[in-house]
């Protein structure tokens, strides 16, 4: 048995770690603005400068910047980095059939995923507006959010569970399929399909996300300017498509892009639940058993470098329009 | 939006819009329904039948949760799940006050202050959004443990924080940092220029306005974004596998989910009631914060 | 583990504080690489100790540790960590994973005995059959480790079909996996382990975890033998009793011919040191010494090749057979070969195995996939 006592033993020097950085964090930033209140003129610009961008910069720099251009060195190095192979890494990467598997993989993952959730989460998101008990349906369907892709993939390793035909199915969407006389199969080892199955795992999560996102946005449509299009005679679906969408287009390019960028990296999914086998492959998983399991450190390099490149023409789109954003 | 029965309103027409919500709303719901009724049967029941099967003769127990949170040993830990707990917190609660925090005056930096290289910074950071995580563990990870080292001179020294709770809320400060900077960036861009130039006129510095007008109208904002930091940080995996070094005493809920659904076989009458335990806080944080998205995450933003 | 400890620190002074995680392999090249090691690291597999020694961050063990290596084990465990002449690992617990493990009770009811030749357990295999059940119980999902059990079920048959010098060609990659030799060997685990009439569903075989494998699959007759590692027995449910007669048993695997004898293949995990510091050299030395293996070893579920360790330390039936056979000085122990080949290569071995159970690759495709890794 666990004792009350010993759980408070173990747990206090964790909690007064907490409070540490919260008071050491408001401490510091509280005499720093009482400090700079009092600065007047063109000094106090560098000051603010330095105080409110500067730290960011730093832990930014720290933590992503420099460690991706070591990473883009690393990636013309061998196994062990110890001697420079020049693009040996990328040509074994593009010749290789699980790896060209995987890269197309991870391109259907970032066509599919993001448009479905993407409007998926619109059309909730008008549908839902105003709509009676709108907070409890939005709290069902933004609820997966709250639950790691961990516990996410051990929930849908229950749905998609298999047992043979002739003993009672476990899980649960083995049994729908036998109820509609489809046969059993097993959902993970479908090939190609498997691939949409784990994808329903990702736009199960994160369709909430991209709701809740929208539907902010959506309230935040003047009211005028959605009476003025009804004394027009817009309704319903055009509505939706002269008003809503043009009124939110920001919104939905930055649920896109998370989307994106996030439907590139992901690799929780595929890790819990193939490990990357049956034809399922993602670049960032590969990349992690590159890394982590086959101790291939050049190889996994390249591989994240490939998927760098992949982030570019979609960074590129977005600097392009926040410019036009940031212009005004 | 005083009208009642605006119908016109809503853009969807109301009985084919409630239908259709209706059903995804229980579609998303039935995986999560599933675990917790696995969580409460017995062992033998889970593997033999489907969870849907025992509301015809129910026979629920309380034992999974009992094993899990108060007893020892076995598959569940020294301690039980309890102390996984209180390290997810003591890694969440950090690294969510720093990112926002430090994000917030950055983004006002970016968006309010007027310096040379502003556009390029902010589109840098942008850039480095799309930097996939997994690159730069090992990196940093060797940063933490060495330090920075430059022709045998010691430029950075190297921190003692290898296997601790802030080697791992550190990491997620940092790769948080673009994501939750270009969000509020978006909020605090669009806060109107009149107010802040009339503060301005009236002789507050930035410090003022910042502490005044920003961090007053950004509540909003700063709380749906908290919660979303909130979220993915108490639900990685990647990031406390690599910098909480594997060890009891710092890993995260997550990590021991991972190791008892992995490497146990199906025990799924212990992984059922953990990965139901592990999503009661962010739960908890979800619905006592939900009312600020309804003013609005990003409404500033339309204009 | 932490247990017998205790005994040690009570001794020395020197406190050991162990972390175990399932991210094993995935986390320490990281700590490594990082410069973070830990003191002794118990590494299971003698490619990663390589791996490791080629960091330059690891340490030859002790000549205390020498001495009980010489005295007390087969001379073939000390090759496994021998890097450019040097020995990096102390020898720690071992296991056999040349067994099959079987329900008493089944073979009872089916009126059958432990057999001792191939022929004997093709009998029984084909008497499950005729009974309508599985003969042959397998399972070999094991998350970014997908595919190693079907690796050992290649590693025991060409141990037995070519012998231990092929054996030892075969992972030093002198033997390719596509050379007749070989492609011989595969298509013999292919039709005894690789056919839905051996062992049922092939796709569900490599979704079906390897804990889960016999369990509960042997007790409840659906399938009648498994071929897995000694350490297996920890995946029985609490209570289980081992031995003939008993809850479950395992026999050893009999050889496919007589020219070879009774070959072994074993697993192990190596401390491995990574500082010089005087201490870890003395963990190390007592990690490998029978004082420590005696102690571990009564309590259960352990076993070691140390000969040091008197054999009634074992309680459980099981494990005296297996550290029995661990102990032998002389004859033919190999180790298992995927944990010697370079990792790049064991990885491909996993992915590759998993395909003909999971997409139906051929062995010959499954071959030339492997060794394109070399």
């Amino acid at each position: 048995m666990i004792t009350f006592g010993s759980l408070f033993a173990s747990s206090w020097p964790k909690i007064f770690q907490i409070l540490a950085v919260i008071v050491i964090f408001f401490g510091f930033y509280g005499i720093a603005f009482a400090a700079g209140a009092r600065i007047k003129g063109k000094k106090q610009n560098s000051l603010a400068i330095a105080l409110f961008l500067v730290p960011a910069l730093i832990l930014v720099m720290t933590g992503l910047g420099i460690p991706a251009i070591q990473t883009f060195l690393e990636s013309f190095k061998n196994a062990d980095s110890s001697q420079w192979v020049g693009l040996k890494n990328y040509s074994n990467a593009i010749h290789d059939p699980d790896i060209r598997l995987a890269f197309i993989n991870t391109i259907s993952w970032v066509v599919i995923c993001p448009v479905i959730v993407t409007a998926l989460g619109i059309s909730l998101a008008t549908m839902l507006n105003k709509m009676k008990r709108e907070a409890f349906a939005k709290s069902l369907i933004f609820m997966p959010m709250a639950i790691s892709f961990v516990g996410g993939s051990l929930i849908w390793n229950l749905m998609y569970a298999y047992q043979e035909p002739d003993r009672a199915q476990t899980g649960l969407v083995g049994q729908i399929m036998l109820w509609l006389h489809i046969d059993v199969k097993h959902l993970l080892l479908w090939s190609p399909w498997n691939n949409l199955f784990l994808m329903v795992v990702y736009i199960w999560g994160f369709t909430g996300f991209a709701m809740v996102i929208l539907s902010a946005a959506i309230k935040g449509i003047p009211t005028e300017i959605e009476e003025a299009a009804q004394l027009d005679g817009a309704t319903g679906i055009r509505l939706f498509r002269t008003i809503t969408v043009p009124m939110v287009r920001t919104t939905i390019i930055v649920v896109l892009t998370t989307a994106m960028v996030g439907t590139l990296k992901l690799f929780d999914v595929i890790h819990t639940m193939t490990g990357g086998n049956f034809k399922t492959d993602v670049l960032s998983n590969r990349m992690f058993d590159e890394n982590f399991v086959y101790l291939n450190y050049g190889r996994g390099s390249a591989l994240a470098v490939l998927i760098f490149l992949g982030v570019i023409p979609i960074t590129y789109y977005n600097i392009r329009s926040l410019r036009l954003e940031r212009k005004h | 939006m005083s009208s009642k029965g605006h119908a016109a309103n809503r853009p969807f027409t109301s009985p084919i819009a409630s239908m259709v919500v209706t059903v995804i709303a229980v579609l998303w719901t039935v995986p999560t329904f599933g675990l917790v009724v696995t969580s409460f049967r017995k062992k033998e029941d889970i593997l033999s039948t489907g969870w849907w099967t025992s509301f015809k003769n129910p026979t629920f127990t309380f034992d999974n949760f009992r094993a899990i949170l108060f007893e020892s040993g076995g598959t569940v830990g020294e301690q039980g799940m309890i102390p996984f707990a209180i390290n997810s917190l003591a890694i969440t609660i950090p690294a969510v006050l720093l990112s926002v925090g430090l994000g917030l005056m950055a983004a006002y930096a970016l968006a309010w202050i007027p310096f040379r290289f502003s556009d390029h910074v902010f589109y840098g950071l942008f850039a480095l959004q799309g930097v996939p995580l997994q690159l730069s563990l090992l990196p940093l990870l060797t940063f933490f443990a060495t330090g920075v080292q430059l022709f045998g001179h010691t430029i950075f020294p190297q921190l003692h924080i290898v296997g601790t709770l802030a080697s791992v809320w550190l990491p997620h400060t940092m790769f948080g940092l673009p994501l939750v900077i270009y969000l509020l960036h978006n909020f605090v861009a669009a806060l109107p220029r009149e107010v802040m130039e009339a503060a301005r006129v009236d002789g507050a510095n930035h410090f003022e306005v910042f502490r005044r007008i920003v961090l007053p109208l950004s509540i909003p904002a700063i709380a749906s974004i908290a919660i979303f930091q909130f979220l993915w940080i108490w639900n990685d995996l990647l990031v406390a596998l690599v910098f909480a070094g594997g060890t009891d005493d710092v890993a995260p809920l997550t990590l021991h989910l991972a190791n008892l659904g992995g490497s146990l076989g199906s025990h799924w009458e212990n992984v059922a009631p953990a990965a139901l335990f592990s999503i009661i806080i962010p739960l908890i944080v979800f619905f006592s914060l939900q009312r600020y998205f309804v003013r609005g995450l990003l409404a500033g933003s339309v204009k | 583990m932490t247990k017998v400890f205790a005994h040690f620190t009570a001794c020395t002074g020197i406190k050991i504080a162990y972390e175990g995680t399932d991210q094993f392999e995935t986390l320490l090249p990281v700590r490594v690489k990082g410069g973070n090691a830990p003191d002794i690291a118990i590494i299971p597999q003698p490619g990663l100790v390589t791996t490791m020694v080629n960091t330059g961050k690891a340490v030859p063990v002790t000549a205390a540790v020498m001495k009980n290596i010489d005295a007390y084990y087969n001379p073939s465990w000390k090759t496994f960590t021998t890097v450019k002449g040097k020995v990096y690992g102390a020898p720690f617990g071992a296991s056999s994973k040349s067994l099959v493990w079987y329900s008493p009770a089944q073979f009872k009811a089916l009126g059958v005995t432990v057999p001792k030749t191939w022929a004997q357990m093709d009998a029984i295999a084909a008497k499950f059959k005729a009974a309508g059940k599985l003969p042959w119980c397998a399972g070999i999902e094991s998350g970014a480790a997908t595919g190693w059990p079907a690796t050992d079920w290649i590693e025991e048959m060409a141990l037995r079909e070519l012998g231990p010098d092929k054996y030892n060609m075969w992972w030093q990659g002198k033997l390719k996996f596509s050379s007749p030799e070989m492609q011989g060997v595969m298509a013999k685990v292919a039709s005894w382990l690789g056919t839905s009439a051996q062992v049922g569903d092939l796709q569900s075989v490599a979704t079906r975890k390897f804990q889960d494998a016999g369990v509960p699959g042997l007790k409840d007759g659906t399938c009648g033998m498994l071929q897995q590692a000694s350490f297996y027995s920890s995946m029985f449910p609490a209570g289980t009793t081992f031995g003939p007669g008993k809850d479950a048993d395992a026999f050893y695997l009999p050889p496919t011919n007589t020219k070879f004898g009774n070959p072994i293949e074993g697993a192990g995990e190596f401390p491995v040191a990574f500082s010089k510091k005087p201490e870890v050299g003395a963990v190390q030395a007592y990690f490998s010494s029978p004082a420590y293996g005696t102690e571990r070893a009564k309590l259960g579920g352990w076993t070691s090749a140390n000969s040091g360790i008197a054999l009634s330390s074992y309680s459980d039936p099981v494990l005296k057979v297996v550290a029995e056979s661990l102990q032998a000085k002389k004859g033919a122990i190999v180790f298992d070969a995927s944990d010697l080949m370079p990792t790049a290569v064991n990885g491909a071995f996993w992915k590759e195995i998993t395909k003909f159970y999971a997409e139906g690759k051929s062995m010959k495709d499954v071959a030339a996939a492997i060794d394109s890794n070399w």
